[in-house]
């Protein structure tokens, strides 16, 4: 510390006026990866919603039986094709709370239908935190708490209605959920599986391998998917379980995916085989595989889960196809595509549109996970502007 | 002459392809255990029919279904003789559908010209659609023009086309009065063609075109959209703006002939999608497409059925991805004749 002339106190040591700008340039260029990524994906708004809203999703899955007031296969004989309620909170001006009209029924003689009728005279509130049937939080603990449950046992409430046999269906689409999102994931991980090792040994190798792997990749892109799955899973025996049958789909939807992922997989070891550091790997005498694992892979394996992202989609609209056309997954298994083959039909659309709900949620997912996989693959490169 | 020495070698490797994929067809189809034959068999001993039994013996001597698997395959393409000779897929034989007992070839018949027709249709509806729509969407680019189409292009791709098609056929019917189900009025069914029957026929399209058409336009005009807007920014364009250009025809002139490439080349991605979406929406719609068939072979093991179906519907993908292949050469002078890899 020194005084200056006009009584002014100086630190004696070098001072660079450049160095905190350079610092901070330095902090951006330092950062890990996965920050800058961060930092360019949370101006993709679209894409940050949907990634918070599918988090949501799946996060909610091993916890979908406390939500629904029902099982999945819980029948209510006395309310079949009840339409869909709505949650009130006042009644004639006064705050009552969370509360429902029960329904009333009436056959009309003319039409051979139930008609239901809300009871605008008996408003019944809801119960919370209450006991009901049990369930198991994610297969395995024990619970009978449900968030909300009907004011009554011989009351049912039914958010979205309830369909053919009765069931209810706000909670068949919470227990499709676990389905029809988890057949993406394994579906996708397979085909990862597949398409990481085809494509990495067609562009690490090239020659013969390249050749053959690349006459099947382009074989198997040009056939229609959906006559294969088709084909594939009327394969699948009648007598197995519905959890055997869940996989079995999901694979096979898998083995049909990977030819696109292991195509671009091959083209990026095509350029990457000639770096520099591929080479220095080499010559230290690192085995193949372990330049792959090690030194190629991991440089693009953002871009290979941007791509991913876009393919779940294509496997949840797969799924559903086959549900729907009835080669999928099986009656007392519940996903989305199961719920539509009730909608199969354009008369029971027309009179009772509550059985077509589950429609929503497919399209609100694959929606997000486009938006979500845009918004990865346009934030993969930081240090692109 | 390049262009059909081309032609020529991307033939060859079509027909290489189609034979792997009747490799491939025949493994998948005998994949369940059991077949509709001997199911039957076991079915009609169990009810004690021997009258039955005989005959399912003899069709089942009579289509070689007796011999192991990798003679069946070859009797069944055509390159072995089987009972009665060369006659398989080669020879122009479709084989015997067990379940209708009748030939493969008299059951899906007409079905096979309505799959094409339908399909073609939705090929035509995606260029019709898409060209216009993305070209715009690139020009008044962050306009609502823009937002609008990518709005109704991501919707399209996110909704599942038996829903679609569900929807569009309720409010076909319901506001504009199109008609429900088939592809043509049922009177005119085994009718000789008629221009009425041409119209009916038309009439009955507008539903499934759209249905089937929608997500690969809305694929394509982003894909259009994409190319175009990379191609607006560059130095020539600006260059035919300030030589005042009208702004249609300078799109139309230069960005667009670049942009068009792989707007042609894509067709051959998206045509097996389509193929498959047409066999899903002849499902839900009831169309006299191979659809329906097919899935009712698949369900009851019908094998020769099936197979046929799935060859068809492979055969069909091939070679709009090959017309794709060959007019890309043609449009574009800058792509090389020889193969990929040269």
């Amino acid at each position: 510390m020194s005084q200056l002339p006009d009584g002014r106190y100086v630190d004696d040591a070098p001072f660079d006026p450049e160095q905190s700008i350079r610092e901070l340039e330095r902090k951006d260029l330092d950062a890990p990866n996965w920050v800058l990524i961060w930092r360019k994906f949370k101006t993709h708004r679209l894409g940050l919603i949907s990634g918070a809203f599918l988090l949501f999703c799946y996060l909610m899955l091993p916890f979908v039986g406390f939500i629904a007031p029902y099982g999945p296969n819980e029948r209510h004989s006395e309310h079949l094709y009840s339409p869909p309620q709505s949650i009130n909170l006042f009644h004639e001006g006064e705050f009552l709370g969370p509360f429902i009209y029960p329904m009333t029924s009436e056959a009309n003689m003319e039409t051979f239908q139930w008609e239901f009728k809300p009871d605008y005279e008996n408003p019944m509130r809801l119960k919370f935190f209450c006991e009901g049937k049990s369930y198991r939080i994610a297969g395995l603990i024990e619970a009978d708490t449900h968030l909300f449950c009907p004011p009554q046992a011989d009351v049912p409430v039914f958010l979205w209605g309830s369909d053919r046999l009765g069931r209810d269906v706000f909670s068949r689409i919470l227990y499709g959920a676990q389905l029809s999102l988890t057949v993406g994931l394994i579906g996708i991980t397979v085909s990862f599986v597949l398409g990481i090792f085809f494509g990495s040994v067609a562009g690490y190798f090239g020659g013969k391998i390249d050749w053959v792997i690349n006459r099947v990749i382009e074989i198997l892109r040009s056939l229609p998917e959906l006559p294969l799955w088709l084909a594939l899973s009327a394969a699948v025996p009648s007598n197995w379980s519905p959890v055997a049958v869940f996989f079995i789909i999901s694979v096979i939807l898998g083995i049909l995916d990977w030819p696109g992922l292991a195509r671009s997989v091959r083209a990026k070891f095509l350029s990457l085989r000639e770096e520099e550091y591929v080479r220095a790997a080499e010559m230290m005498g690192a085995t193949s595989g372990r330049v792959i694992r090690k030194h190629l892979l991991p440089n693009f394996m953002s871009h290979l889960i941007a791509s991913a992202t876009l393919s779940i989609p294509a496997m949840i609209l797969g799924e559903t196809a086959l549900s729907f056309l009835g080669l999928g997954l099986r009656a007392p298994a519940v996903s989305w595509g199961v719920m539509l083959n009730d909608a199969q039909n354009l008369a029971n659309i027309e009179i009772y549109w509550w059985t077509a709900i589950p429609m929503l949620p497919i399209v609100v997912v694959v929606l997000a996970f486009n938006f979500l996989g845009d918004g990865l693959r346009d934030s993969l490169d930081p240090y692109q502007q | 002459m390049e262009i059909l020495r081309y032609a020529i070698y991307r033939f060859g490797t079509m027909v290489l392809t189609l034979w792997v994929v009747s490799v491939l067809v025949f493994v998948i189809i005998n994949l369940p255990p059991g077949d509709y034959l001997s199911n039957q068999i076991a079915e009609l001993r169990a009810s004690g029919q021997t009258a039955g039994v005989e005959k399912a013996e003899f069709l089942r001597r009579e289509y070689a279904l007796d011999k192991p698997l990798w003679q069946q395959y070859f009797i069944w393409v055509g390159f072995l003789p089987g009972p009665h000779g060369f006659s398989g897929l080669i020879q122009g034989n479709f084989g015997w559908s067990f379940e209708f007992d009748r030939p493969v070839a008299e059951i899906v018949g007409d079905s096979l010209w309505l799959t094409v027709l339908v399909n073609l249709a939705a090929v035509l509806f995606v260029y019709l659609v898409a060209l216009p729509l993305g070209v715009l969407a690139a020009a008044r680019s962050r306009t609502w023009v823009d937002y609008t189409s990518a709005f109704v292009g991501y919707l399209g791709l996110a909704t599942p086309n038996f829903l679609l098609a569900l929807i569009l056929f309720y409010y076909g019917h319901r506001w504009f009065d199109l008609p429900i189900g088939g592809l043509m009025d049922p009177i005119y069914e085994g009718e000789p063609m008629s221009w009425d029957k041409v119209k009916s026929i038309l009439i009955h399209l507008i539903v499934p075109t759209f249905v089937i058409g929608t997500s690969g336009a809305s694929a394509m005009m982003q894909r259009l959209r994409a190319n175009m807007l990379d191609e607006l920014g560059k130095p020539y364009v600006e260059t035919a703006i300030a030589k005042g250009m009208a702004p249609s025809r300078m799109l139309a002139k230069y960005p667009l002939r670049v942009a068009f490439n792989p707007f042609v080349a894509d067709i051959g991605n998206l045509l097996p999608s389509m193929v498959s979406g047409s066999v899903l929406v002849s499902v839900v719609l009831g169309l006299q497409t191979i659809g329906p068939d097919l899935l009712q072979a698949l369900k009851s093991q019908d094998m020769f059925l099936s197979a046929f179906i799935l060859m068809f519907v492979a055969l069909l993908t091939l070679i709009g991805t090959m017309i794709s292949d060959v007019l890309l050469v043609l449009l574009d002078p800058r792509i090389r004749y020889e193969g990929r890899d040269a």
